[in-house]
This record gives C-alpha cells, structure tokens and sequence, in this order.
C-alpha cells in the first residue's frame, strides 16, 4: 500500500505529484465582518493554493451572512486540504465544495453563471456586425451612441470567452467580468 | 465565572479590559507600555487581582505566556502597545500558532479616527497578525468591547488551541459602554468537534486488535487536551501493551520511565523509534501532525502500515500522510472511547506481541544516543544526563532554545509527566527558552526552572534576565556553551564541505559576568568531574543563575535522519565518521531543510 500524499503546507518535500489537478467551485458562507474576505484570500496566497474566480457578496443581511464563491485548482486531495482550510476561520460557516457536490447528485458540474460588461466602439459594417452576433449570443444593449455599444452578458464562463473573443477584432474597447456565481441543480441548499 | 456585581454595568473601555480579564480566570499578565495601552496600565494600577509582569521587550513578554499556557493549561495573556509593540510580538504569535499553544494577546491601537493616517505608532496589526494567530478582532465600538475579549479566550482556548489578537484603539479604552460578563454562547461558525465518530473508533479498536506490529505516535495534541488525555493514554498503553513514541512536543505525555517506552522518534529520534515506525503493520497517531521533521522522506514513510490518526483539527487529517481512519475530536475524549471499547471487546494478546517486542530489543541494542565519553571535557550530552540525575526527584520544568543542545535535552533529559517541558518545536524559535521559564517561574514559584540553553540562542532574549530579577524569579539558565551555533554547524558539515561560514561565536560574552551585571548568580564550568557541584550550587541559589557549561565544541548531535531520507536510513553515532557525514546528504536533499 503506497500511502503517502503530496504534502501542501510544507515547502520541505517537492515530491512528484501524481494525481491530476482539476477545476473545482466552493461555496463558502461566512459572517459579513471586517477582514473576512482577507482570511480567505490569505489562505489561499499564504498556503500557494490559486485562485482562478472569486465572487463576493452579502446574501443574508439579517443574519450578517456573506457567501463567496471561489474557482480553484487543486488535485483531489489538494482540494479536501483547501476546504478544511477554510473551514478552520472562525467566521466560516460552511464550505461546499460545489464540483463534489454536483458529482455526488450525478450531474457533471454545477450550475455557473457569470456576467459581463462589454464595451465595443465604431462604426460602419464593424458595428453592425457586433450588434448582430451580441443578438445571437443575446447579449442586451445596456447603453449606446453612435460611436460604442456596452453590452450586459449572462452564461458560463466559456460562452463569456467565446463573445469577447469575436469582439475583438470589431472594436473591443474594455471588459468587466464577474467572477462566477454557482450553486448546485435540485431543490437542497448548500 | 461571572459573579453577580460585574453584570451589565457601566464603566470605561481600560476597566472592561482589566474585568474580562478578571472575569476569565487571569491571574498574571505579561507586558510593555506604550502610549497606546496607557489607559489600560492606569487601570492595572488601581487593582491587585491581575498581576502585570513587566517584561524587557515584547517577544520576551510572548514566550514567557507561552511558557505559563503550557506548564498550566491555562491561557497566556500579554500586554502590548500599538506599532513596535505589536510587531515586536509576531514572533511568539507564529510560535504559538505552529505549537498549538493558547495566548491572548491584547494590542494597543491609535485612536479610530487616526487609523490608516500612518500616525505615529500605527501599524496594521491586525493585518499583520492575521497569519499568525487563530483568529484576530479590531475593536471599533467600546460597547463590542467585553464580549470581543470573551470570544478571545474561548477561541484561544478551545478546538485546537492557538494564538489570538484584540486590538484595541486608545479612543476606545476611554470610552464608557457597558460591560457584558462571559456567555456561555459561542458565535455559530466556531463550533470545534470533540466527541470522535463511535463507528470510527470501534474501527480502529478492530484493527489495533489485530496489529502483529503496532505503534503508537503520541503529539502535542495529548498534552493540549489535558491531564486526563496523558492519564488515558498510559492506560491504553498498559491495556495494549504496544509500544509508544512521541514527538517533541508530545514529551511527558506517556512517561520516559515507562516499559513501552521507545524513545522520542523524528529526525533526532532513537533508532528503535523510527525503526518501529517504519516496520509497523499499524500506527496509531494521537494528537500529532506528521510534521516533516518526524517523517523524514515521505514516499518511503512507514511503507507497509495501515494508520489511524486521531487529531482534533481536520485540516490536519490527510494533509501529509494518509490515515486510513481519521478520527475527528479531543484527543482525550476519543481516547476515552477507545480504552472503553477496547476494554469491552478487545482480547489482549500481549504473547502475539512478542517477536515484536523482540525486534525493538535488537534495534534498542543499537544503543542509538551512545556517545563518547571524556574524561577532560564535558561531553554535552553527559551535562544533560547530569542535570537530569541530580534534578528529577525535584519539581522540575525544562524548557529550551533551539539547536543541538534542545535535542540533546529532549534526548537524555526523561520527562514523566506532562506540562513538564517547553520547547519551540514547529517555529525553531531561538530565544524561546529563557522568557519560556520565566513564564513557568511565575506560574509556578516554587518550583525548579531550568532553561536549557545554547549559548547562541540564550543571547536573543538574554534582557529578559533584568526581568526574572526584578520578579525574584530563580530561573536557572544552563547554557551548553559550544562557541558555535552548533546545530548550524553541523549542517554545514553535512551539507557544505565543512565551511563553517558565520556558526562560530567570536566575541562571546561572559556569561558569568552579565549574569552578576543583571543582579543574578554566574557559574561558570569546564571539568566533567566538577559539573555535579556546579550544577548542585545552581539548584541552591535562590536567584536567577547564569551557568556557563563548557562542552565539547564540534560534537555533533545523533542519531540522524539527514534530509531526504527514510526512517531506517538513519545516521547512527558509531557510524558516523566525517566522511560519512560529509556524504550522508545527496544533491537532493540538499535542497530541504
Ligand atoms: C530566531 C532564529 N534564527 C535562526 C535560527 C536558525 N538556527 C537554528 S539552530 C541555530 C544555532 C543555535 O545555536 P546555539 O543556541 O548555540 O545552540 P547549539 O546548536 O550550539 O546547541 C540557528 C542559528 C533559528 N532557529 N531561530
Ligand atoms: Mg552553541
């Protein structure tokens, strides 16, 4: 039996790994107090995990609850260490790790929106031609002159990509993304 | 612990302070002034129940609560001001983070509305402190005041022991609000699980029934979890019969006089130890944290064992080492079921254990802490197994610095209870041990503290003598006086063709002088043969003492894992000439510390 692990909080032993790391989302609910967010993220930064979305925000006002979604990579058991690392902040409440969650309800991923602000100047055939794929991919006119269009899209996180990369080379003037909000499918809450 | 006059009444934010303190049990606080916690010393000086130790510098004042927390079990408590003060306490902030080991520290803070003005004294301190201690507050509104300080303690002390801040700004030390005694409801999201899953537990009792090979590994964690968890620790032992090791910091948990006793394991641990642990069929992990410095290189770690690891904070859990039954609580709380259960359906069968015990005869055979004597130097190791001899019937607390001198004390000095030694295991603090024994001297003023010291660290916190003085606190301070910083220097033998770049103490004062000059006792000894009187007059003067112990300058401490490498390829003394130290690292593990 080969029982030994990657180990993440030492910088002592840089052993191969052997497991494969993957994407996964958490759900973390905490109280709504100074600092929180940087427990968090120092967490993450302090013991060399990634952050790759990060989502913010009051979601119970009464009880002073902040839920904050996060997209990771990490290995499986790099993953089971990042959340009883979380779960260890006093003002955490909860983690779920969503990727899990939705594996065990035998779905392949959770739910996962994201949105974003797209800003696209010019005229002519240019700016007809992103009026009609941001219809396509619908995307809503948010504010608009004669010279620029800011569009609003919703989806996941590849159709995001997907928009921003046709824009491009039709006057892409700035972005504003999100970071992704996720939970799982069915009617149990996290 | 409320009584009924300090219900809910009015009074300044520097009076909540001191009554919280009060009111959670404190008897000693250890502290610096500054301008930015004067408020709260002006009510420190209009009372007599909190006794304030005035330390030499905020680190000393860190280690000595550390020192109390642990041959107490009670929290440390220390007292600093806003910007150096606070800074100057990370050190033993992160120490008693790594070693699990309850402070309260409390801050002083410029007032809120200078705060982010960089004014004089300020710093983020609870941006600074946030890595380094359990959890931290900033107190804004002196009405938050006094149930900030409760959460304090009741965080710091419970789960998993640790470390916590609350700042508090000068504004808010004058203020009036009211002061709420301690409840008994703790926030919801901090809510640490002792009690172990019964399922789990009577699954470990079945495999430890089993075990042709058993080990235990016993941690910090059994001595965090109090006297009872070292109580049902022996009787699991004495109920099992199986051998037991414990890390440094676990020491005193299982008594040294015990049978089962194989020595402490890890890095300087006894060749039966990590020999047990890497030939065992199942290891059982109480209270421990499969630190690096216990495992030596992870892929060949205890290749053949199933492991059960108790611990009561999850994260620790499959962090390092897989356990293929992880049980979640108090160490003593577990335990408690597991001796239970044991005793209820167990068969023990200590004939089974026999070629086992056999084994670990041969590999104790080895004689792994064997050195050479000599007859015109004191060996440093035979100083600790004097110090030993001559102190062990007393009511003695060791604590220690760190190097090779910290080994040595944790390899031949035997502790059979527990609280009884304090050491920096996972920080390496040097410094540590003199204010450490201060700490233990005030909470224990009649006993014997002895500081094992090297002659390097001892000089990073040497001030703190000034303040063992004033406190007429006899701590003894034996210095295993090597001229090098050895355990720096043995790493450059091993690791760096023996250059010996910046270990060597040029200048060294005299330790029998700066004792005098502090108003303590120097001693000062360089023959085996007088060492017992020497150490006998340092056990009889009633004052601080500064022993200057001349030992052996290049003896090298062993046995050894040397980086990189496995349990059974530990470095023995007998084996190991220069060239074989010289060689015992490969370019690999190199790279490791
Ligand atoms: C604050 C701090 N700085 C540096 C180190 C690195 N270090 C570890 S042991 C050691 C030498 C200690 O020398 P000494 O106190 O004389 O003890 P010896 O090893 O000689 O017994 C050093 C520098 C440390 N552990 N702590
Ligand atoms: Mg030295």
């Amino acid at each position: 039996m080969n029982a030994q692990l990657q180990p993440t909080g030492s910088a002592y032993f840089i052993a191969k790994e052997t497991e494969k790391p993957e994407s996964h989302t958490l759900s973390v609910l905490v109280d709504n107090e100074p600092g929180v967010l940087a427990r968090v993220i120092g967490l993450f930064s302090g013991r060399g995990y990634n952050i790759e979305s990060l989502t913010v925000s009051e979601t119970e006002h009464e009880k002073h609850l902040s839920r904050i979604t996060i997209v990771t990579r990490g290995t499986p058991h790099v993953m089971e260490q990042i959340k009883h690392q979380l779960e260890r902040i006093v003002p955490v409440h909860r983690v779920v790790d969503l990727t899990v969650r939705s594996h065990e309800l035998g779905q392949e991923r959770p739910l996962e929106r994201e949105l974003a602000l797209v800003k696209v100047a010019g005229t002519g055939d240019a700016r007809v031609e992103a009026l009609r794929l941001a219809d396509a991919f619908r995307a809503s006119v948010i504010d608009a002159n004669t010279e620029h269009f800011i569009f609003e899209i919703t989806g996941k996180g590849s159709k995001l990509d997907q928009f921003i990369a046709i824009m491009k080379p039709l006057g892409l003037v700035e972005i504003c993304r999100t970071g992704v909000a996720a939970m799982n499918r069915g009617p149990q809450g996290m | 612990m409320t009584n009924g006059q300090n219900e809910r009444r009015e009074m300044t934010g520097a009076e909540m302070v001191v009554q919280a303190l009060k009111d959670n049990g404190v008897k000693h606080v250890f502290g610096y002034p500054g301008g930015a916690v004067l408020p709260i010393y002006d009510e420190i000086f209009q009372q007599d129940e909190v006794e304030h130790i005035l330390v030499r510098h905020e680190q000393g004042a860190g280690h000595a609560a550390e020192g109390y927390a642990r041959s107490t079990g009670k929290a440390g408590v220390l007292l600093v001001t806003s910007g150096p003060g606070a800074t100057n306490a990370v050190t033993p902030l992160q120490d008693a983070l790594m070693d699990s080991i309850p402070l309260v520290c409390l801050t002083g803070q410029v007032p809120t509305s200078l705060i982010g003005s960089d004014a004089f004294q300020e710093c983020d301190t609870v941006g600074i402190t946030r890595p380094c201690t359990k959890h931290n507050w900033l107190v804004k509104d002196v009405n938050d005041l006094a149930a900030t300080i409760h959460e304090a303690f009741h965080v710091a002390t419970t789960g998993r022991p640790g470390p916590v801040v609350v700042d508090i700004p000068k504004d808010v030390q004058f203020a009036k609000g009211i002061y709420v005694p301690p409840q008994t409801a703790p926030r919801t999201s901090y809510q640490p699980k002792v009690q172990g899953d019964l399922e789990k537990v009577k699954a470990a009792v079945e495999l430890m029934a089993g075990a042709k090979k058993p080990i235990i590994y016993s941690g910090g964690g059994v001595i965090n979890s109090g006297p009872e968890a070292s109580h049902l620790l022996r009787e699991l032992v004495d109920l099992t019969g199986f051998p037991i090791t414990s890390t440094l910091m676990g020491l005193g948990a299982y008594p040294a006089s015990g049978k089962n006793w194989v020595g402490m394991l890890g890095m300087h641990g006894t060749y039966e130890a990590n020999m047990a642990m890497h030939d065992c069929d199942v290891m059982i992990c109480i209270g421990a944290r499969f630190d690096d410095r216990i495992t030596g290189r992870l892929n060949a770690f205890s290749p053949n064992s199933k492991k059960i690891h108790i611990d009561i904070d999850p994260s620790s859990i499959n962090k390092n080492v897989h356990a293929d039954i992880g049980i979640l609580g108090d160490v003593g709380r577990v335990l408690e079921d597991l001796v239970r259960l044991w005793r209820a359906t167990a068969k023990t069968d200590k004939k089974a254990l026999y070629p086992w015990w056999e084994q670990i005869a041969k590999w104790r055979a080895r004689d792994s802490l064997a050195y050479k004597m000599n007859s015109d130097v004191i060996m440093p190791q035979y100083a600790i197994q004097r110090l030993y001899a001559l102190t062990k019937d007393m009511d003695t607390y060791i604590t220690t610095e760190v190097g090779q001198h910290q080994m040595w004390a944790a390899q031949h000095y035997h502790f059979d209870k527990p609280n009884r030694w304090m050491t920096s295991g996972g920080l390496g603090t040097m410094g540590y041990g003199l204010p450490a024994a201060l700490g233990v001297q005030i909470a224990h003023p009649d006993a014997l503290v002895i500081d094992i010291a090297g002659d390097a660290s001892v000089q990073m916190t040497m001030q703190e003598m000034s303040s063992a003085v004033q406190y007429e606190a006899p701590i003894k301070i034996f210095i295993l006086n090597n001229q090098y910083m050895g355990m720096v220097r043995q790493w450059q033998q091993l690791l760096h063709g023996n250059r010996l770049s910046h270990s060597y103490t040029e200048a060294m004062p005299d330790f029998v002088k700066l004792a005098e000059a502090y108003g303590g006792h120097g001693i000062r000894c360089d023959k085996p043969d007088e060492l017992d009187d020497a150490i006998r007059e340092m056990i009889s003067v009633k004052k601080p003492v500064l022993f200057d112990c001349r030992v052996a300058t290049l003896a090298n401490c062993f046995p050894m894992i040397p980086s990189g490498k496995a349990h059974n390829e530990m470095l023995l003394p007998d084996e190991a000439t220069d060239e074989a130290v010289a060689n015992a690292i490969d370019a690999k593990g190199r790279e490791l510390v």
